[in-house]
């Protein structure tokens, strides 16, 4: 019996020649990733050491990176103090993968990690983020803990007690037709799948479709593959992998390409074909209440938002871009815009799409999280409608328990930011 | 896992995410003792009910399916963990569940559990048995993988005992 991709990974972090689904591994770390939570990591990694007399260090400083993103500029006293503790944790062992706030360096940590080279094919990544199933794009078994299981890895280097996971495949056939994109795909195996349906597995993604998707494409697929449940979401690494790697991330040094066998042993296999999709739609209040975009045309809406981990890439600038040039955010909307990184607002000045949408009436917002996870901005009144190319349409997601939430790709976000109602980018002027 | 009975304090549904349970906004808070108060605070009428603390230690609170399903925030866990209520749930999340282990939460998978508030559950390894109507659901074990780090009490008492051991004489 061969192995997937994600077996091959952990068999070869664990140092066995084989393992299979079931298995109980202690593979090792090539990357932890923590956000502002980080503070919480290192409040359980100075617990752990506590009345053992050993110094509390991690096991390897260059294997760690700190990026802050999730409330920046600091929106409390609290969040401010937070940063500043890690800033001297960081200082203290010598952390240089940490990425501050900034607007040249700094961003999502789903989008620092991959644009700085940062994550190779055939690593084992924890991020302390739910949405650390994005770096599965570059071929890397990459998964969320909490942040005392990030202690752990601080300390021993290794993810602890980690039962290897079974795997569903997902084969992607067909040519996108216009306006539709890898969001409608991901969206639309959410709801095959539903919510929960691949909890404590994998999802590995094959299929033409994935073969000619851009690394943002499988980003986009990998970084929602845990709203379907998904330990992790991968797509093997290819070609397109190591175009990414070398031109886009700058990377030099030599890849491995981790790929499974041919006779690998997939607990399901699932295929869908893109020929027909439609722009799909994740409605109120779980992502897997996913319906075409014809159901729920012409609800009023109060708040677009285009950017995070999922959509905050230089394409889906573009389509957003592309979609208000020349045009106005409607009246009772409110268009909010936020690159995923610095170096994409950078990217994204230069080519005009800052321009054209704030020329639109749209708010360009620092790179970061910004209003996905109803933090510190964007917040939504009492009875308001968001429709987000953001990953999670939970009750209250937005930081209001009395609004909703419809999750869409950036066409229809940008279309719909024209006409202030959910609109089908298939129609009309764009 | 020893037999005990213990009331059902309230039920929720399917998908309760870790947005109700501990939302975004107070994520700024980390410290196990000052998360308790944020406790389902985007549900006020499951916020109040606990703040009330009316309740016997080890409560139940009964969940559908992907329960805690969302953010990898471990203070999801903390806060309910302060509460001294146990989770009951037909299924749940992966990050949460390996979470509420970590942190000495006290979780139960029961696909098909059916309770209402005020029912008296009783709670034996193999399964759950609702004395109040009288019926019985299996219990899906914790995962095997994790049993080391519920013997030693939570992750953060496991790794101490690693790095000790591994300590140079």
């Amino acid at each position: 019996m061969g192995m997937t991709v994600v077996e091959k990974i952990l068999a070869r972090a664990s140092g066995l020649p084989k393992t299979k689904a079931g298995d109980v591994l202690e593979p090792r770390v090539d990357l932890a990733m923590s956000h502002e939570n980080a503070a919480l990591v290192i409040n359980q990694f100075h617990e752990v050491y506590e009345g053992t007399g050993l110094t509390a260090a991690p096991w390897d400083p260059s294997r760690i990176a700190i990026i802050f993103d999730h409330r920046i500029p600091a929106e409390s006293p609290k969040t401010a103090s937070n940063q500043k503790k890690i800033r001297g944790f960081v200082e203290l062992h010598g952390i240089d993968r940490f990425h501050d706030v900034r607007g040249d360096s700094g961003g999502i940590c789903h989008q620092i990690l991959p644009e700085n080279g940062y994550v190779r094919p055939g690593f084992v990544v924890v991020g302390t983020d739910s949405h650390t199933t994005s770096h599965g794009a570059l071929g890397a078994f990459s998964f969320g803990i909490g942040a005392t299981e990030m202690a752990s890895v601080w300390a021993l280097g290794c993810a602890v007690n980690v039962e290897v996971p079974a795997t569903i495949k997902v084969v992607v056939e067909g040519e996108f037709p216009p306006h539709v994109g890898p969001k409608d795909l991901i969206l639309h195996a959410i709801g095959l799948l539903t919510a929960q349906g691949a909890n404590f597995r994998v999802i590995e993604f094959h299929g033409e479709t994935i073969r000619k998707m851009s690394t943002s494409g499988r980003l986009v697929v990998c970084n929602m593959s845990v709203e379907a449940g998904a330990t992790s979401g991968i797509v093997p690494a290819d070609a397109e992998t190591v175009r990414y790697l070398r031109e886009e991330a700058g990377v030099t040094d030599p890849l491995d390409l981790v790929v499974p066998d041919a006779e690998a042993a997939y607990q399901r296999v699932v295929t869908i074909d893109v020929t027909k999709l439609e722009p799909q739609i994740a409605c109120p209040h779980t992502v897997d209440n996913v319906k075409s975009v014809g159901a729920v045309e012409g609800t009023k809406v109060h708040q677009i938002v285009i950017g995070s981990c999922t959509n905050g890439r230089l394409d889906d600038l573009a389509e957003a871009a592309n979609a208000v040039r020349g045009k106005k955010v409607a009246k009772h909307t409110r268009m909010l815009v936020f690159p995923a990184s610095g170096r994409i607002w950078l990217q994204a000045l230069t080519k005009g799409y800052i321009g054209d949408l704030m020329a639109a009436g749209a708010v360009v917002m620092n790179a970061g999280c910004g209003p996905c996870l109803g933090i510190h901005e964007g917040a939504l009144g009492d009875g308001e409608v968001a429709l987000s190319t953001t990953n999670r349409n939970f009750k209250g997601r937005m930081g209001n328990p009395n609004s909703e939430v419809y999750l869409c790709s950036p066409a229809v976000a940008a279309a719909s930011a024209v006409t202030g109602v959910i609109t089908d980018p298939r129609k009309g002027g764009n | 896992m020893t037999s005990m009975v213990s009331k059902v304090l309230f039920t929720v549904g399917d998908d309760v995410s870790t947005d109700v349970l501990y939302p975004g906004r107070y994520m700024a808070t980390v410290l196990p003792t000052e998360t308790p108060q944020y406790a389902f605070a985007n549900d006020a009428e499951h916020n109040a009910l606990l703040k009330a603390k009316n309740y016997e230690p080890g409560s139940v609170i009964v969940a559908g399916k992907n329960f805690g399903c969302g953010s990898s925030r471990e203070q999801a866990c903390s806060t309910l963990k302060g509460y001294d209520v146990t989770i009951v749930a037909n299924d749940i999340a992966r990050i949460f569940l390996q979470n509420s282990i970590n942190l000495g939460l006290r979780v139960v998978t029961a696909p098909g559990v059916k309770a209402s508030a005020g029912d008296e559950l009783e709670l034996l390894e193999e399964r759950v048995v609702n004395r109040t109507t009288g019926e019985s659901f299996p219990v899906v074990p914790l995962p095997k993988a994790r049993q080391s780090i519920i013997d030693a009490g939570g992750l953060i008492a496991w790794t101490r005992k690693r790095l000790v051991e591994a300590r140079p004489a």
